[in-house]
């Protein structure tokens, strides 16, 4: 019987009773051909192998992570908390070294899903890494975790999340935002001021191929990485950078996603887009699957797999090495940034529009963070959508200074109820959630 | 009357029943090295005097075709496997003649690479040379499009008598085990029909032109014609017929442990509501993963037989067998002499018993009779471990909707069923320590055969249909049709219907065997570009393994009325 040299977990749920309309994407068929390929490979036989049922994420998980409008239930389905549910499995197991690694077959994805949830993004509800990754600190003790997002979208979810945290390093390779949804994730996009250089963005131009992915894994994320020394590494496995993906305009492979997983080696891997149901993520899962294991997966390709016609032209890769450059730019410079910005007490103040395209809803946002030169600083956002709800939402980060902890608290206590519908507070020192109607 | 024969590691047992009781029953020690003579020993003692047209039918499970395969009596087998991209093939490398081609075929059955002609030519001439005269072909994706299967069986039919191919075997996806499954049935083929044609015919020349089934490792029967195209089925048969033998005394709507404690092992399986539960894909053979349909158990190297001793002040039992009990005439203490020792067995050398026991009692710094319990308590124990890491290995089973994960279905036994010599002293003391109400098959010494006897037919039939490429496929049947954009789900499902009731017939099967259950009804509707352009259907049907409705009334009475066995 073939075993792998490493232990691996792997939860498969492809909820092959679940989607958002019956043409959309994010439909029942979508790991259908994945899951064909999986099996008729016979990669559950191999001793070394194992496939974990996923949990279920309950109210109490999303609550460390999201405020939901105008509540956990209402924003979610059956098929979100399972999706959740079946990372925070993964991540348990890895934790508890019954595994070295994992891989979370799951949809739907979360990255588009920041930190108020008003309705979905980008086929996204609740943000499926953070929490796994906020479970984990809390169950755990996990202190700094590095989440790289490969996803062919920006992952303006996660960044959300984590803008203010500096224990969390977000690094997202993406199709260029001005070419493709959400249109953010440029490198002047780099964290709050309290976390000046925990995001890194690297957007590549469109037909980036396999050579410029390797590049910019190997000089700009392994190096950081080296740097942040985290406990732990997410990868965000988004496989819609695919050369079939048809909504995307990228060049890369299955071979070459795996070859990125084998280099990266995260600990957990979470899916997150990939639409190219039946030409890529058969192959592109069987590749990241082995390449976590530790096998070979020099064999595994597509049908029509031809790297010559996949090559990139030298505008692509000058311009994929200005990107490499400005970002290693910028992660030098955040320890100058962060000392300068986090001056006792200053309250730093952000407006922002947010469209939710998968419910069309426009949401407002005014999120005001207090400059803390101990902690992530306490987080408050205002927001309104055209649906007539608004709500206060207050963020006493986990680590957070007593200070930080105090205003929080006052914030949320001497704020009248007067044009909100809901008042919230989410103590992540306590692990509390607090809310007021 | 109908006749059930179980061929056991230790004896053969064989029963005739009729009139709703056990008329014969008859138990010789099997003879590995000739098998066929104990079996027709047999059955010339179970039918004597017996009006041959009296005798509806006989089930017959031996050890035939797993003895071979342990003893590596097999015939050379070649195989050749096309695999495209993906795992080496190489890794799945199967016997001494095993050669990977070109051709890829892709998940929805679409050829990506064609197969190359001259390299199967070269390969037939190999085996022509070689004198292989037996072939497995398999190729990845085979049964959604058998087409290169069907290629190369046919060049190959040039040097080679008999080409399995993967396909006609299951079809269930996974490429390894297909591989490992077409070999087994071209390896065990020619030992197989050699034996059932042989007792066949020998029971035809004493007037017996009865019927013959064997039964399956699912539990199920086959008629004898249609064992030779399915000869792996028979495969670790073994524990089916003990299985079976517990049946009747399993509750509906319940789950039910089932414990057979033999000499050396203890097999563990579950029923839920009085169904046996069969592994997702198949069973193991030697060490290979297959796809052979087998009953879900596991076995322990436990039995009543096992070696009791002290190491490092520990008390052990098992895992090895040093012979049978000293109260039978052995040289290491068992748990059967356990059983002497307080007086819960009869008919042996309770002394001899006593005395293996003494210097474990005396390690133990401990009483006679405490050691004894110790033993017994220690066996079950083991026992309902292993149970209870089965149990959950079976509720860890992943499940790919939202409905079946919120439903959370979980194996969870509430009666416990065991069979094998300890059986009745062991059963009070099970109940005791696991708090789940425990009963012991009386005449469990004759329940496997009763077990085989009564074994209905098991069949299955999958039904894959692609509407975008116009196609219906249910390859172990070589059966496709070409299907309009309306087929769907239920036409699947009533087309598949009507295959299965046809395979279950052309098997052996009776009306009454044949109760349809549905085990897969999916239906995918394709998009491309925002267009439905098809349905992606599979649907599969069963029987389940059981008993013959006939005789499954009468059965608890059978066991409580039962005439003393016979020796030859």
């Amino acid at each position: 019987m073939l075993s792998s040299s490493e232990k691996i977990g792997l939860v498969f749920f492809p909820a092959f009773d679940w989607a958002i309309e019956p043409t959309h994407p994010e439909r029942e068929e979508r790991l259908l051909y994945t899951q064909d390929q999986v099996f008729e490979e016979g990669l559950l036989d191999i001793e070394g192998i194992v496939e974990y049922k996923p949990l279920i994420a309950s109210v109490e998980d999303i609550r460390r992570v999201h405020f939901c409008v105008p509540d956990e239930l209402s924003v979610t389905t059956e098929s979100h908390l399972i999706s959740a549910g079946g990372a925070k499995k993964i991540a348990l197991e890895v934790l508890e070294r019954n595994i070295s690694r994992g891989f979370a077959l799951v949809r739907p994805p979360g990255h588009h899903a920041m930190r108020v949830v008003h309705g979905a993004r980008g086929f996204c509800n609740i943000n499926i890494e953070a929490i796994m990754i906020e479970y984990l600190r809390q169950a755990y003790g996990v202190d700094r975790v590095a989440i790289v997002d490969t996803d062919c979208h920006h992952g303006d979810g996660t960044q959300d999340i984590y803008w203010h945290d500096p224990d969390t390093l977000f690094i997202s390779v993406h199709q260029d935002g001005r070419t493709l949804y959400p249109g953010t994730g440029f490198t002047s996009e780099y964290g709050g001021p309290n976390a000046a250089g925990a995001t890194i963005n690297l957007p590549l131009p469109p037909h980036t191929s396999e050579e410029g992915f390797l590049y910019v894994l190997e000089n700009a994320i392994l190096p950081i990485l080296d740097e942040f020394k985290p406990e732990l590494i997410v990868n965000s496995a988004g496989q819609d950078n695919h050369y079939s993906d048809p909504i995307t305009d990228m060049h890369f492979s299955a071979h070459g996603y795996a070859e990125l997983t084998s280099r990266l080696k995260p600990d957990i891997a979470v899916l997150e887009g990939g639409y190219s149901i039946e030409s890529a993520l058969p192959y592109m899962n069987v590749g990241i699957i082995l390449a976590l294991a530790g096998m070979d997966y020099s064999r595994i390709s597509e049908p029509d797999y031809d790297p010559d016609m996949l090559r990139q032209g030298p505008e692509i890769s000058r311009q994929i090495k200005e990107v490499v450059e400005e970002s290693l730019k910028i992660w030098k410079q955040g320890p100058d940034m962060r000392r300068k910005n986090r001056r006792e007490g200053k309250l730093f103040r952000r407006e922002r529009h947010i469209f939710y395209d998968t419910d069309r809803i426009i949401e407002i946002q005014r999120e005001t963070v207090r400059a803390c030169p101990e902690c992530g600083g306490m987080l408050a956002i205002d927001s309104q959508t055209d649906r007539g709800s608004r709500i206060l939402a207050v963020h006493i980060p986990r680590k957070a200074c007593a200070k930080c902890r105090e205003a929080g608290y006052e914030l949320y206590d001497s704020t009248g109820m007067e044009g909100y519908n809901q008042i919230l507070l989410q103590d992540r020192t306590t692990d509390e959630y607090f809310s007021r109607k | 009357m109908i006749i059930g024969l179980d061929v056991g590691g230790t004896h053969t047992d064989a029963v005739l029943i009729g009139n709703g009781s056990i008329l014969r029953q008859v138990k010789v020690a099997t003879d590995h090295c000739n098998l066929f003579d104990c079996v027709l020993a047999c059955l010339d003692k179970v039918t004597k005097d017996v009006a041959p047209e009296a005798i509806g039918r006989a089930v017959l499970s031996t050890t035939l075709t797993t003895n071979a395969i342990a003893e590596g009596k097999l015939d050379k087998i070649g195989v050749v496997v096309s695999a495209g991209p993906g795992i080496d093939p190489a890794n799945f490398h199967i016997g001494d003649h095993y050669y990977c081609v070109s051709g890829s075929i892709d998940h929805r059955g679409r050829e990506v690479q064609p197969l190359r002609e001259r390299e199967i030519e070269e390969i037939a001439d190999i085996f022509l040379t070689q004198n292989i005269r037996r072939a497995a072909v398999i190729s990845k994706f085979s049964i959604r499009n058998p087409e290169h299967e069907l290629e190369m069986a046919r060049i190959l039919g040039r040097s080679c008598d008999v080409v399995v191919q993967g396909h006609r075997l299951s079809a269930s996806l996974n490429f390894p085990r297909r591989i490992a499954t077409a070999w087994l049935n071209a390896a065990v083929q020619p030992v197989h029909k050699l034996f059932f044609e042989a007792v066949r015919d020998s029971l035809k020349s004493k007037g017996f032109e009865i019927p013959i089934y064997v039964l399956k490792a699912d539990g199920g029967t086959m008629s004898f014609e249609a064992s030779i195209d399915a000869p792996e089925q028979t495969i670790f048969s073994g524990p089916a017929a003990s299985v079976l033998g517990a049946l009747p005394f399993a509750s509906y709507e319940r789950d039910t442990l089932v414990l057979d404690i033999g000499g050396t092992t203890t097999d563990i399986a579950v029923f839920v509501n009085r169904t046996p539960l069969l592994e997702p894909l198949g069973g193991e053979v030697a060490g290979r993963r297959t796809l052979i349909r087998a009953l879900k158990t596991r076995s322990i190297a436990l039995g009543g037989d096992s070696c009791v001793e002290v190491i490092d002040g520990d008390l052990r039992i098992g895992p090895h067998r040093h012979g049978p009990a000293m109260a039978y005439g052995g040289s290491f203490p068992t748990p059967t002499d356990a059983l002497f020792v307080l007086g819960k067995a009869l008919h042996g050398d309770a002394d001899a018993a006593r005395r293996g026991l003494r210097p474990v009692a005396d390690q133990l710094e401990t009483t006679l009779e405490e050691t004894a319990q110790l033993v017994l308590d220690l066996s079950c124990g083991k026992i309902i471990r292993a149970a209870r890491e089965m149990i959950e290995e079976i509720n860890r089973k992943p499940v790919y909707t939202v409905k079946e994960l919120l439903a959370g279905y979980k194996v969870e036994p509430s009666e416990i069923v065991v069979l094998g010599g300890p059986a009745p002293f062991l059963a009070p003391r099970i109940e005791k320590l696991t708090g789940i109400p425990t009963c012991a098959v009386p005449q469990w010494n004759v329940a496997n055969a009763i077990g085989a006897a009564m074994a209905k037919n098991t069949s299955t039939v999958t039904l894959f249909a692609d509407t975008e490429r116009g196609l219906a496929l249910a390859p172990e049947e070589e059966f496709s049709r070409e299907v309009g954009k309306d087929f769907d789900r239920k036409t699947a499902l009533s087309l598949a219907c009507e295959l299965l009731r046809a395979k279950c017939i052309k098997a052996g099967a009776s009306e009454s065997e044949i109760d349809l259950e549905v085990v897969e009804d999916n239906q995918f509707n394709m998009v491309r570009d925002f267009y439905t352009v098809g349905r992606n259907i599979r649907v599969q049907v069963q029987t389940r393994p059981g008993l013959i409705s006939e005789y499954l009334d009468f059965t608890q009475s059978m066991f409580n009325c039962c005439v003393l066995p016979d020796t030859v």
